[in-house]
């Protein structure tokens, strides 16, 4: 029993280990900081998974008819904006429903990409390049944890700094947290809501299409259809669990990409636990921590933007 | 210019009526000028899609066969969407149904026990389903955690289970190693209604049952009244005393004990047996059959065949036309789309609105 325990230990807290929480958090990060801002603009976007899943089928198709990882990652990036705006349109310019029109977001996703993908089942790329300084990346430990990482990781970190800055440091942030808040106040003011709104969505679609374009382009070299596997709607939740705040989503994200892995990597310790409970994992942990985070908060108090999934039309 | 909504002073009866209608031809358009993008004659893709399943009678119970599940799923998935509850994981519940009730079939195989197996497959089915519905409910009941994400990730899990269940315990022995159980005893399946080489079985007879309950139930009960009026006005159903937390689990447990009992009768029925693909995307294409029937009973059996009837035309056109299965899929998703867009249109109405212009020199 001991020496299991310290075998897990070891495994945990040794740098390969490390370094593959790392390549599984940062599709989370990428997809739910868009949705963080979407979400503070008021908008509650369900479609992540389906523009997640675009975003994988356009990025390895970039990258493998073009040969190049980033061209593949702009391809997510375009094809995640371009089908949230179809989202965009419906629930800002008809002002239907949003949970209703992410879920089709999703649903229509999952078709799409399995669309794109035929053509590329089965073929496969060079992966994207990992960083590797003279001295720096050989350190041992920890070397190749903070400089022999892939570009997404580095563009992950800043552009979680990034939204930080703009959200709490320029006017424009505050603007957008207002348009969250309170959408009325905002449009009295003068401030153009659906404008705004429209281009969180964007940014949100094109994040989660850069993740999306991640999981082909540097986590496995391939497209499999469905391989984003429910990491959209577990970004969805991972905004729930850091209360819309930037920093707590970064600590959120690698909680649950170690979870994500955790199965995975205990395989090889035989721990007599069927591997198909280690996959649960994720799923599991996920419930656990929204009935969690959702109790200690209670109800009345939620740190949720005001006016989140309200549908606004504006009087003239 | 400018496009601007503007709320209808009262909902408009014609768009509500016609808005499916409409949906539905703009999607026939828009899948006539995809087809002929990808340089394949439309008439022809249309007829093939949407035409020539109904030529046969052996597709037309396939039609029958797929609109099952469908619309016992969607009917009940309708009754929490009503009152602005939202089970996006009936694809879960189905698949904790068809568990359940396969438990009785994998343990009574072999023997000789007589057809009140089925019976009870369908009970264990329904209880299965229901329970498992009522997970993402008492999460939101006792802890307010969002039940869109919770029970969604019940999908996942009850995914798993399943392989788990059928890879595990439950293999057939002389299986030749597929993951998936021993054939069910006729006593444990439900038989094909007509003669011949068709498909059509008597759950679909259990699914008319359900349409007619439900809209007895939505239209001639307090708990049917209370649903649509917690969905159409919240504040004064809270006002008036109504439970809305009872709502939440009485919600949840319908549509899961109808997710359940399409699980389960989709095993005993076409399939004959559990394995990892019996879900194979029902719990998610009732969402959008759930949608294009208004949310109604009755509506939602027409958008049942009329999904079922894309799935056999789909099938066909892979066959006779080379063009990929996911092809069908997309369909669906602009139909929802559709869909929404055209519901939105009953509430509110689309104006031109002209910006006057600033006083500028016509010749500048």
């Amino acid at each position: 029993m001991l020496e299991m325990l310290s075998n897990i230990l070891q495994l945990i807290f040794s740098e390969s280990f490390i370094l593959t929480v790392v390549t599984a958090s940062t599709p989370l990060l990428l997809a739910s900081s868009g949705e963080l801002v979407v979400e503070r603009s008021g908008v509650l976007n369900l479609g992540l998974e389906g523009m997640m899943i675009v975003g994988a089928a356009c990025g390895f198709g970039g990258a493998y008819l073009s040969g190049s990882i980033a061209v593949g990652a702009l391809c997510g990036i375009v094809a995640g904006a371009a089908t949230s705006m179809i989202f965009g349109i419906l629930t800002l310019g008809l002002a239907v429903n949003q949970v209703a029109t992410g879920l089709a977001l999703t649903i229509f996703g999952i078709g799409l990409s399995g669309l794109i993908g035929a053509k590329f089942v089965g073929e496969k790329i060079v992966p994207a390049a990992h960083l590797h300084l003279p001295v720096l990346t050989d350190i041992p430990g920890v070397g190749g944890i903070l400089f022999g990482e892939d570009a997404f990781v580095y563009i992950s970190v800043a552009l979680i700094i990034g939204i930080w800055l703009f959200l709490y440091r320029t006017r424009a942030g505050l603007v957008l947290r207002a348009v969250g808040d309170n959408h009325t106040s905002a449009h009295a003011l003068g401030y153009p809501v659906l404008r705004i709104r429209m281009l969180a969505v964007m940014f949100g679609g094109a994040c989660a299409g850069l993740a999306g374009a991640y999981l082909p382009l540097a986590y496995t070299p391939f497209f499999i259809p469905g391989m984003t596997s429910g990491r959209g709607w577990i970004a969805l939740a991972l905004v729930v669990f850091a209360s819309w705040r930037p920093v707590r989503l970064v600590i959120g994200a690698y909680l649950f990409g170690a979870v994500s892995i955790l199965g995975l990597a205990l395989q090889p310790l035989h721990l007599g636990i069927p591997q198909q409970v280690m996959n649960m994992l994720p799923y599991l942990a996920t419930v656990v921590v929204l009935v969690l985070i959702s109790r200690t908060r209670g109800t009345a108090g939620s740190a949720a933007p005001a006016s989140l999934g309200v549908v606004f039309v504006p009087d003239r | 210019m400018q496009l601007v909504l503007e709320r209808r002073a009262e909902r408009s009866t014609v768009v509500a009526v016609a808005s499916p209608l409409i949906a539905i031809a703009l999607t026939l358009v828009t899948v006539a000028v995809l087809f002929a993008i990808i340089g394949k004659n439309p008439l022809v893709a249309l007829y093939v899609y949407f035409v020539e399943p109904l030529t046969d009678s052996f597709t037309l119970q396939e039609i029958a066969v797929k609109a099952t599940p469908l619309v016992m799923i969607a009917v009940g998935l309708s009754l929490c969407y009503i009152a602005n509850i939202w089970n996006i994981g009936a694809e879960g519940q189905f698949v904790a149904g068809a568990v359940c009730g396969s438990w009785l079939a994998v343990r009574t195989n072999g023997t000789d026990v007589g057809h009140w197996v089925l019976v009870v497959m369908l009970i264990l089915g329904a209880t299965g389903g229901a329970l498992y519905g009522l997970i993402p409910a008492l999460c939101r009941v006792y802890f307010g955690a969002s039940e869109i994400l919770t029970s969604l990730m019940l999908v996942y899990i009850a995914n798993l289970g399943l392989d788990y269940m059928v890879r595990g315990p439950w293999r057939d022995p002389h299986g030749l190693n597929f993951p998936t159980t021993a054939e069910f005893d006729p006593a444990a399946s439900i038989g094909t209604l007509l003669e011949g080489t068709g498909r059509l079985h008597a759950g679909s007879i259990i699914a008319l049952v359900v349409v007619m309950l439900v809209t007895v139930l939505l239209g001639r009960t307090i708990m049917g009244f209370e649903i649509r009026l917690v969905g159409a006005a919240p504040k004064a159903a809270r006002f008036s005393g109504f439970n809305a937390d009872q709502l939440v689990l009485f919600t949840f447990a319908v549509s899961g004990a109808l997710a359940g009992l399409a699980g389960i009768i989709e095993v005993a029925g076409p399939i004959g047996h559990l394995d990892p693909g019996v879900a194979s995307g029902y719990g998610f294409t009732a969402i959008i059959v759930a949608f294009l029937g208004r949310l109604n009973p009755v509506g939602i059996l027409f958008a049942g065949l009329f999904l079922a009837l894309t799935f056999i035309g789909g099938e066909g056109a892979q066959i006779s036309l080379k063009v990929p299965l996911d092809l069908t899929k997309v369909f669906q998703g602009i139909l929802l789309f559709y869909v929404l867009a055209c519901d939105s249109l009953i509430v509110y109405r689309i104006r031109l609105l002209r910006t006057v212009r600033k006083a500028a020199p016509a010749h500048a």
